[in-house]
């Protein structure tokens, strides 16, 4: 086994015990970065020199006796999360050349742990679709199949854990950015409680909905990761505090007595059968664990959808205004005056679905619109959360697929509402604030297949119990990257 | 057929925190162009505002001292719109949950007081300062201003003239001023007013078309405008016209109002809550202890300076409806004890000089130790009282302290009784005509000949010794 087919844990284990150090664990992750990133694509920009660096001191401290939970341990960043001093572009040509000068409140945590940055991975051009084909900057594909996506918005993240660049990584998950490409490409995907972790420094895309989370190729690893980022922060005034948890406590413990709801809709149409079959396999196993399953309903889920482009797109339209080619990002070159200035430099700067969300929000909010949309989506939204708190009431955690399908093939969904389907188990999650977690339960037609559990707001440690015994009962899926 | 106007006024106020109202940087007027900025107020991508409480807490001393109802629970909003001096495209404002609802400011006018009703007072951030360059087509933006927190006074449309706009705008200014939640600079842009209006044939209750107003830098301004745009209407209703319902710019120069955009034109703003913080939650406990640290209101202070001091209401009135200038006339009583006196150098020298330099009571260039200096010259008889004005445009012209003043120009008045005498008797045998007068039972040619011996000393005589001493030489020459 290579250094770079390490998880988090394992990795600390042999560096303490000096059987390695993290330069070497970084040259490793390099040259396999360098060999097989040709072909995937998952990252924007590798920081060789930096990472290396930061390797080095990482030795030093430990050589001096030093610890730190992360110290060492190399970690890929989606491109929407600020990086102090290097390009965070959002896979946008609009900030193709942005270098913020500060740290997102979750590096300078992973950096107070110890992690070596190790670079930037693709995503949807501001985190804005379902397959990662949204960037305007690169192409990334699924390690499984090269003819096919590997989900998004995070595709980066979820690809280069699945094809061992990096043990872990960050995403965002606004509708299922995480949880979706982590179902498409095998590798766990954890998208916690609005509120456990620091929007600080995320590039907003629709601030009530977004949150940052972390890929990893075991639970364990996602645990371990959640422990660094999560907590209360100053800068962001809707971090929750007084809500720290060490995720992997108990993490073994077993689920015997854990309360099951399966929602009925999220089993229906739409849901291709062998996807829906081995979540229900994996389901059948748990319930020999010890674990009591029965079917529920959350009847208000069905409008989810459109209540989640209503007011994401609506967030949106307000949160990209800013970039008008006026004090950063991209600006026309020639422009007859403020408004051409304004117009050409969005026009040229936006991509084809980042404009349609643009125009789409806008709409939703103008005056004589707002109540037939906005304000319904509102209410839309409080209904969907009276239905989880409802079901609650009864059940541990919520289980369904992840997505309705496998990993599709590039330009398989041409129209937009396609696309958005892929997001319908998803974004029920995000609209009510909720952890929801995607773990690989199986293979179909030899790709990974994800079982999502959902929990109740802050309990992102019975989800991790739940998923470990998922896990221990899958096996490890890997790719067999060419 | 007689009108009248209904005008109602939009001011706004920047709170006088040491920090803005979504980061840490520095409210300090002025400083380099963009050194009081930080990632959060240039709305750099991924950047979060953090409400700052000092913000709230002010907002809710204005409301409070304007005799609003304070919301338990209200929310920040996003006003969207492109613009420059705008770094984020929106601006968080508060829309349909305001902090402050409900008030009042009760002013004098010659029908006794009036209540003027205040819709809400809401908080909001700043924009940046565009400037643009005279010659070269651009424009460069400045956000230090960016971030500063803003209170928004909204009346209702109860002012029927433009001096009850002026008065009800310094009153505004003086709560505001007194509460310490604004210093209300005009000229800095710390206070800035919009104001609408329209007009009705006395007697109507239904309203006419109103029409808003922009650009006004002084209140001399809302005035103006007020007066001419009351005027513009009311003929333009006589003569059967339709108003439009727009917005205007007062020109200062031209004196007059010019169309800015119509109603079509307005902005659609797509307010929707600020997702980014969480919404306003307001105590009773907290209240009633910003309640209990608001200082002296202009009224209370009022009172007190016809209570403690025996000044006449008018004086009172007057001093205390301006801070700045009631903090002046306190420190001088301070330091000599006759409430009176001052006062009158306040109601006479210090306002005309204020006038006339058009400067404000806090940009004063004589100090309170340097006035009471100046009056204990007059009491020692060092100089008089008419020598005293004229030293006193002097300290306001170059600051200088008053002995200094009188020294230079050699004003200190002469109360030498021989040097006196030998000028009186020069005045008298150079005047037989007056002397005569006198003589023949005319009292008035006694107060030319003082004149003329005041004239003779470049005013510097001791008026009263020159009224003895002239008695006196002319009762030797009746006797005779
Ligand atoms: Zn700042």
């Amino acid at each position: 086994m290579e250094l770079y087919e390490y998880s988090v844990y394992e990795l600390i284990s042999i560096l303490e015990k000096g059987e390695t150090n993290s330069v070497e664990v970084t040259e490793s992750i390099i040259e396999n970065i360098d060999k097989r990133d040709g072909d995937i694509g998952a990252f924007l920009y590798v920081d060789k020199e930096g990472a290396l660096k930061a390797a080095e001191e990482a030795d030093r401290l430990r050589r001096d006796g030093k610890s730190a939970p992360f110290l060492g341990i190399p970690v890929a960043i989606k491109d929407n999360i600020c990086t102090e001093g290097t390009k965070t572009t959002c896979a946008s040509k609009m900030l193709e050349n942005f270098v913020p000068p500060y740290d997102a409140t979750v590096v300078k945590k992973l950096k107070e742990a110890g992690a070596i940055i190790v670079g930037k991975t693709n995503m949807d051009e501001f985190a804005m679709g379902s397959s990662t084909e949204n960037s305007a900057l690169k192409k990334t594909v699924n390690p499984w199949d090269f003819d096919r996506v590997p989900g998004g918005s995070s595709g980066g993240s979820a690809a280069a854990v699945a094809a061992s660049e990096v043990p872990v990584a960050l995403g965002s998950d606004t509708g299922g950015s995480i949880r979706q490409p982590a179902s498409f490409c095998g590798v766990v995907g954890l998208k916690p409680t609005y509120g456990r972790v620091s929007r600080y420094g995320l590039v907003a895309f629709a601030s009530s909905l977004d949150q940052i989370g972390p890929f990893a190729r075991d639970v364990e690893d996602a645990a371990m990761l959640l422990n660094v980022i999560a907590g209360y922060d100053k800068m962001d005034s809707t971090s929750v505090p007084g809500r720290e948890n060490y995720f992997l406590d108990g993490i073994k413990d077993g689920i015997k007595g854990f309360k099951i709801g399966l929602p009925k809709e999220y089993y229906g149409e739409g849901v291709s059968s062998d996807v829906r079959e081995s979540v229900l396999a994996m389901v059948k196993r748990l319930e020999g664990l010890g674990a009591f399953v029965e079917e529920t309903s959350l009847p208000y889920s069905e409008y989810a959808l459109a209540a989640y482009y209503i007011i994401s797109s609506a967030e949106a339209s307000s949160n990209l205004a800013r970039y008008d080619g006026i004090r950063y990002g991209h600006r026309a070159d020639k422009f007859d005056d403020l408004i051409d200035l304004y117009a050409r430099s969005r026009s040229e700067g936006f991509g084809k679905e980042v404009k349609r969300r643009i125009m789409l929000g806008t709409y939703v909010l103008s005056s004589g619109y707002y109540d037939a949309y906005y304000k319904k989506a509102l209410k839309v939204r409080t209904l969907i959360k009276n239905d989880f708190d409802r079901a609650f009431e009864k059940y541990d955690v919520l289980i369904s697929p992840t997505s309705p399908t496998v990993a599709f093939k590039f330009g398989e969904k041409s129209n937009p509402l396609e696309m958005y389907l892929a997001d319908i188990l998803t974004v029920p999650v995000n609209i009510a604030g909720l952890p929801a977690i995607s773990v690989p339960c199986g293979l179909a037609g030899g790709l990974p297949v994800g079982l999502q559990v959902i929990g109740k707001p802050f309990d992102e440690k019975t989800l991790l119990k739940i998923a470990y015994a998922v896990q221990e009962n899958t096996g490890k899926l890997k790719p067999e990257v060419k | 057929m007689e009108f009248e106007a209904v005008i109602g006024l939009e001011v706004h106020a920047e709170l006088l925190t040491e920090s803005k109202i979504f980061c840490s940087c520095t409210t300090e007027f002025g400083g380099e162009p963009n050194t009081h900025c930080c990632p959060v107020c240039l709305g750099l991508p991924g950047t979060l505002p953090v409400l700052n409480k000092k913000a709230v807490e002010y907002a809710i001393r204005a409301g409070l001292a304007l005799n609003c109802n304070i919301a338990r629970f209200s929310k920040m909003d996003r006003k969207n719109y492109f613009y420059p001096d705008l770094p984020k495209a929106y601006q968080i404002s508060q829309y349909d949950l305001p902090l402050c609802r409900d008030g009042y400011v009760e002013i004098e006018t010659e029908d006794g007081i009036k209540k003027i009703g205040i819709i809400r007072v809401h908080l909001e951030e700043d924009a940046g300062k565009l400037i643009h360059e005279e010659n070269g087509g651009s424009s460069l933006v400045d956000y230090n201003r960016t971030g500063v927190p803003l209170i928004e006074i909204v009346s209702y449309p109860d002012m029927r003239t433009p001096e009850e706009a002026r008065l009800y705008l310094t009153k505004l200014k003086s709560i505001l001023e007194y509460t310490e939640v604004s210093d209300c600079k005009m000229q800095e842009g710390s206070l800035r007013v919009d104001t609408n209006i329209s007009v009705r044939p006395v007697g109507s209750d239904t309203f006419g078309t109103k029409v808003e107003l922009k650009n006004l830098n002084s209140f001399r301004a809302v005035y103006k405008a007020l007066e001419y745009e009351f005027k513009r209407q009311a003929e333009a209703i006589k003569n059967g016209e339709e108003i439009t319902q727009e917005t205007r710019r007062w020109d200062e120069n031209k004196g007059i109002t010019i169309s800015m955009r119509s109603k079509e034109e307005a902005h659609d703003y797509r307010y929707f809550p600020e997702p980014d913080i969480v919404p306003i939650v307001v105590g009773d406990e907290w209240i009633e202890e910003i309640r209990s640290n608001i200082p002296e209101l202009p009224h209370q202070k009022k009172e007190r300076f016809i209570k403690d001091l025996g000044l006449p209401a008018y004086d009172a009135g007057v001093i205390t409806a301006d801070k700045a200038l009631s903090d002046f006339f306190e420190k001088c009583v301070e330091l000599y004890d006759n409430p009176k006196t001052i006062s009158n150098w306040v109601m006479g020298e210090i306002l005309r000089g204020m006038k006339e330099a058009e400067i404000e009571a806090s940009s004063l260039p004589i100090s309170p130790e340097q006035l009471v200096m100046l009056q204990k010259m007059v009491d020692a008889g060092t100089i008089s009282i008419s020598i005293g004005k004229k030293v006193f445009d002097t300290m306001l012209k170059t600051g200088k302290n008053p002995n200094d003043i009188v020294e230079e120009e050699g004003l200190a008045q002469i109360s030498d009784e021989g040097s006196l005498r030998s000028t009186v008797l020069k005045v008298i045998e150079n005047n037989p005509k007056s002397v005569e007068d006198f003589l023949g039972g005319k009292e008035k040619a006694m107060g030319f000949l003082i004149g003329q011996v005041m004239k003779e000393t470049k005013g510097k005589a001791n008026p009263q010794m020159i009224n003895e001493i002239m008695k006196e030489e002319l009762s030797k020459l009746s006797k005779n």
